[in-house]
């Protein structure tokens, strides 16, 4: 392990680096609207819609990521649709993660009181009230534990990026490999790499976990 | 679209090609999700005995696997193993082997999580009919852990087998990689052959994995319904 080698390819990991938090931010940004949109359509079993949406769900918890990338990036030019790998690697985690972030939403929904749902109702609210006031607040404290083994979940799904050749963190140490063969070095900083991701953010998410168990049972 | 690309899937040997890389997968998968079991159920219940220094080693091992990416995992063992420890191995043992070891770190946290939410009051009257630990486990804990963990187990499973797809990057003949031989072969006679090539590996995926969640989901809903009638 030599540290010479290690400091001259820290500019390009710190390049793949920032290119992963990227993406992840707006996979699980867009993972999670996509959630939110599914799991409340679901709550509400709003007609045909919902049967569109479990579809989808089914389809898309059921099938590796690397697999859809596939299908963006190789077979869509072939239909005549033609998309950047970046915006295929985007569309491709948003594809995946929505149903996970769906399952996890539901999840939380589910798991708020029918007292409460129906005191709103008793006194009048719209489905939409109900959705704003009731179910959301408390169905989203509910449902953050599995939110944050989601967030996790899909920062370690980008590194199938590569075989796209998007160049993010897994993509750069398997490019600086191919071309110096320094395996260890390279793969020691990849490692490190996601693990200043991934610690701090674990401990983060276990930390608000926490918080709000506290809240939820009211002590 | 008018010669259809469909007709790749029937050329010469493909459609057999890619069912047989689909085997390789499946193979690999289930291996990997046998002995990792194994190994998984036996460390989570060491995770519930009272050694702190064994918990804190088969801590660190269970998070090692959850932070670092299966692909890097992967690349980790694939590279690592043969230069540092002068050990051979061809793509599909090193991939059975990081499987096995992931799948045992998860496992080991399902079982511990089942484990521990069996009620304490089952423990207690367990040790106090005076049952050995071992019979304390082997008749009490573990008969009700494996209803409490059965779904989690299955969702593991499917997600063993979705991963498997990454098979391709350590060189594993798997179904992916013979796709993608056979896209580059016919490309020129079936422009649009990639769609149907792809498309069927996304279905073959699907038809295995769907099955799964489905029964994983139905008992989970079952043992809530219990849950809430009593």
């Amino acid at each position: 392990m030599s540290w010479e080698i290690i400091k001259q390819s820290l500019p390009m990991f710190q390049q793949g680096f920032v290119l992963t938090l990227y993406l992840s931010l707006v996979g699980i940004i867009g993972s999670a609207i996509v959630g939110i949109i599914c799991s409340l359509v679901q709550y509400f079993k709003v007609p045909i819609l919902d049967k569109i949406l479990q579809v989808y769900i089914e389809i898309s918890k059921n099938t590796p990521l690397l697999v859809q990338l596939f299908f963006l990036y190789y077979a869509f030019p072939a239909m005549g649709i033609k998309l950047s790998a970046q915006l295929c690697g985007i569309i491709g985690l948003i594809f995946l993660g929505g149903s996970y972030m769906a399952a996890g939403f539901s999840g939380g929904f589910n798991g708020v009181s029918k007292k409460q749902v129906e005191s709103g109702k008793a006194i009048g609210l719209s489905n939409w009230q109900l959705a704003r006031y009731v179910v959301f607040p408390q169905g989203f404290a509910l449902s953050i534990p599995a939110l944050a083994a989601n967030i996790i979940f899909l920062i370690k799904e980008t590194s199938i990026f590569t075989v796209i050749a998007i160049p993010e963190l897994t993509n750069t140490a398997l490019d600086l490999i191919g071309l110096y063969y320094n395996s260890n070095e390279y793969l020691f900083v990849l490692v490190v790499a996601y693990a200043i991701i991934l610690i701090p953010l674990s401990i983060i998410l276990t930390l608000l976990e926490r918080r709000v168990r506290y809240g939820t049972f009211g002590n | 679209m008018a010669h259809s690309g469909i007709n790749v899937l029937f050329e010469g040997t493909n459609f057999t090609r890619l069912l047989l890389g689909m085997w390789t997968t499946f193979k690999i998968a289930a291996i990997a999700i046998v002995i990792g079991l194994i190994i998984g159920i036996i460390l989570g219940i060491l995770r519930t005995f009272h050694n702190k220094l064994l918990r804190f080693v088969l801590r660190i091992y269970l998070e090692f696997f959850r932070i670092v990416p299966t692909v890097v995992l992967l690349f980790l063992f694939y590279y690592i193993l043969p230069r540092q420890l002068n050990l051979h191995m061809p793509g599909t043992q090193v991939a059975m082997l990081v499987f096995a070891l992931w799948v045992a770190a998860e496992m080991s946290d399902i079982v511990r999580g089942a484990l521990i939410s069996v009620p304490i009051h089952q423990r207690e009257s367990g040790l106090a009919i005076g049952l050995t630990r071992y019979q304390l486990y082997r008749y009490v804990l573990v008969p009700q852990a494996v209803s409490l963990e059965l779904p989690a187990t299955i969702n593991l499973i499917t997600r063993v087998i979705k991963t498997t797809s990454l098979l391709m990057l350590i060189s594993v003949m798997d179904v992916v990689n013979i796709g993608q031989q056979i896209v580059e072969a016919n490309n020129q006679k079936y422009p649009t052959g990639v769609f149907w090539i792809y498309g069927l590996i996304f279905l073959l995926y699907f038809l295995i994995d769907y099955p799964l969640s489905w029964w994983a989901g139905r008992l989970e809903k079952k043992r809530l319904e219990q849950a809430n009638g009593e």
